[in-house]
């Protein structure tokens, strides 16, 4: 491959790095308490969070994930977005969000002691506490694995092993840094910072890509032969109907259709509904975005505005995925075609972004490119690890281990939650180097963390004789059941245990580890839901209905906004942005 | 002071903008084009990122007066 970072491109990243330091640094001035740091003391505007709001998840997993999915399942991974992210960010905006907001959590997990009980919360608190961890680690991962291809450090001429591990050290050291300096707001100035280098790095990279492959039809064309060849060029079982890379409901009737190995049942349902209103819901590291809001209503707001460009960037993330699969079955002018794995065989999809990058981006741009990935990963890092702090300095330290500190104590100690979130994260992040598509890995964990969490959820919300020990036992096991279909169950090939069947026998394999994973997601979700009702019938309420005032739906009163014009009402946005997303789903059925 | 978040935005993509721009200009016609397709793709990115640089400090400029503005007002 040919590689080319020139002087310029260490220029700009170089730029990037001190502004994003230099953020910190202004930004620390005015940060006094410890709710400062962690929360940003409720003050940011709506569009700001907003943006911030969908670039936490514009990481790793979005850029290089989004991208190695849109080569290996084609354009069937716009459900992500389409089926899944868009009504789930709409459901927390119109419904959830008063909740949220409104009973003055500092947390999530602190929203379900209130709701709940002790119990509940510290248990959603651990195991959020470990995800964290896993989300920064993969972040890690695709960050030291893109400083690794592009040779950023080749002048120090280390061996492969301990090349990985200190591009791991700088990655880590740059994001302690920033989150250190300033906290939250830090890390939510940088997301949409970041979300507009992206945009900047990924637009001339479509552009060229779309040039090269001959336009989009020459895009599907190239899908056709790899749906016809897919055993071929991506690697996969069996072969497809010609566009079953360019269809995304076409061939959901059964899981051999699609490059996905889903049906609709599982996809609706799995992704659609428990995964993505687990993942946007549930997942504290996306909903304290929307918290750190100046006012109920930026708050409501916060997940819709950032539901608009959400569902166009499937355009930037997405179809790159798709022209590099389909170059390389036909070729392009320039030649283009995604590397092998060289450890593993078959396609290397993860490398699939950097690989286009590097390949068609002069030096210039390139650095610009580059720099969008880095503040990507470093964005999903920080993110994770100022969540995991906020978790870990309330949730965990504060209520059960030292109650009743000084403000300065949880302050000092949510900067430490910060050092020792990076160091587990770098663990996490040889973890990740077993699956070809860290996109899978990620899904597999939000199975385990949010499906059976957003059971309870929504049982807590809308339904008030939901009990304390009930949402517990049901938390409990869900994540269970996650654990026992994960150890019986295999995706097609999986070679290690991360993947499954470490219960000795495989009852079952699934075409691909997405199909697997929804599936994990919709049992953990359904024995959660089902253990919490059972249970909840046969206790007794420890709640009256005074307690769960502002915490369940039917105890709160409904709001009224009438300072706002019927345009941005939040139920009126949300409408608009489902009807757009049901055109989307049409256009390319 | 509320840091607007416009400032360090369009600072960065200004200076990042004129710095890929005259890059550009010192690179017209170059080998490495080749991989672009032959389109100078740095110089169409730079300037695209510097009218996007100076319009964000343009804006926060603008806001940051009218707040300030706004703040001496009650005083009278």
């Amino acid at each position: 491959m040919h590689i080319q970072v020139g002087a310029i491109d260490y220029a700009i990243m170089a730029i990037y790095v001190i502004f994003v330091l230099g953020i910190g640094w202004v930004l620390k001035r005015s940060m006094k308490t410890s709710s400062d740091f962690l929360t940003s003391g409720k003050s940011i505007p709506a569009w700001i969070t907003g943006l911030a709001f969908i670039s936490t998840n514009l990481g790793a997993l979005e850029v290089i994930g989004m991208g190695a999915s849109g080569a290996k399942y084609g354009i069937t991974t716009c459900h992500f977005y389409w089926v899944g992210a868009i009504p789930a960010m709409v459901f927390l905006g119109v419904f959830m969000m008063p909740f949220y907001y409104g009973s003055k959590a500092r947390s999530v997990p602190e929203y379900l002691k209130l709701r709940f009980n002790e119990k509940t919360r510290g248990f959603n608190a651990i195991t959020f506490a470990i995800m964290t961890i896993f989300a920064s680690g993969i972040s890690m991962f695709a960050m030291a694995k893109l400083m690794e291809i592009c040779h950023l450090f080749r002048f120090l001429h280390l061996s492969p092993e301990w090349y990985f591990l200190f591009c791991i050290l700088v990655s880590g050291l740059i994001v302690l840094g920033y989150t250190f300096l300033g906290g939250l707001t830090s890390a939510i100035y940088n997301e949409v910072l970041q979300f507009f280098l992206i945009v900047a790095g990924f637009v001339p990279l479509v552009y060229l890509g779309l040039k090269d492959a001959g336009g989009w039809s020459g895009v599907q064309a190239g899908l056709q032969s790899v749906a016809r060849n897919a055993t071929i060029i991506a690697g996969s079982a069996k072969n497809y109907a010609p566009d079953a890379w360019t269809r995304s409901w076409a061939h959901m009737g059964s899981p051999s259709g699609n490059p996905m190995g889903v049906e609709w049942f599982g996809l609706i349902f799995g992704l659609g509904f428990v995964l993505s209103f687990g993942y946007w819901c549930t997942n504290f590291l996306v909903v304290q975005r929307a918290m750190a809001a100046k006012s109920m209503s930026a708050a409501r707001n916060t997940p819709l505005i950032g539901a608009i460009p959400k569902m166009f960037i499937p355009i930037l993330v997405i179809l790159p995925g798709m022209i590099a699969i389909a170059l390389t079955a036909h070729g392009g002018v320039s030649g283009f075609s995604i590397p092998l794995d060289t450890k593993h065989g078959g396609l290397d999809y993860n490398n699939t972004i950097p690989a286009m990058l590097l390949h068609y981006l002069p030096s210039g741009v390139l650095g610009l490119g580059l720099t969008a990935l880095m503040a990507s990963f470093m964005s999903g890092m920080a993110g994770n690890v100022t969540a995991f702090n906020t978790v870990w300095t309330y949730d965990i330290y504060q209520s059960y281990i030292k109650p009743g500190q000084s403000d300065k104590h949880y302050l000092r100690m949510g900067h430490m939650a910060t050092i020792f979130g990076i160091i587990v994260s770098m663990g996490a992040a040889y973890m990740a180097r077993n699956f070809n598509n860290i996109m899978d890995f990620l899904q597999l964990i939000f199975a385990f963390v949010n499906a059976p969490l957003f059971a309870t959820f929504l049982l807590g919300m809308f339904w008030k004789r939901a009990t304390g020990n009930a949402a517990f036992v049901g938390l409990i096991s869900g994540t269970l059941g996650a654990a026992v279909h994960h150890g019986l169950t295999q995706p097609a090939g999986a070679a290690s245990l991360v993947k499954g069947g470490w219960l000795g026998k495989v009852v079952y394999t699934y075409p691909s580890e997405m199909a697997q994973n929804f599936w994990t997601a919709l049992i953990a979700w359904t024995i959660c839901f089902a253990v919490t009702i059972i249970i909840s019938m046969i206790t007794k309420r420890t709640k009256t209905d005074d307690d769960l005032r502002g915490l369940v739906y039917s105890l709160t009163p409904k709001i009224k906004q009438t300072d706002i014009p019927w345009y941005s009402q939040p139920a009126m946005l949300g409408t608009i942005i489902l009807a757009v997303a049901v055109v989307l789903n049409i256009i390319f059925w | 002071m509320h840091t607007d978040i416009r400032f360090p935005i369009g600072l960065l993509f200004s200076i990042l903008g004129v710095l890929i721009t005259i890059w550009g200009f010192a690179t017209k016609g170059a080998d490495m084009y080749k991989h672009s397709l032959g389109i100078n793709i740095n110089l169409w990115s730079g300037i695209c990122l510097t009218i996007f640089g100076v319009l964000m400090l343009a804006m926060a400029f603008k806001s940051q007066s009218a707040a300030d503005k706004a703040k001496i007002a009650p005083e009278k």
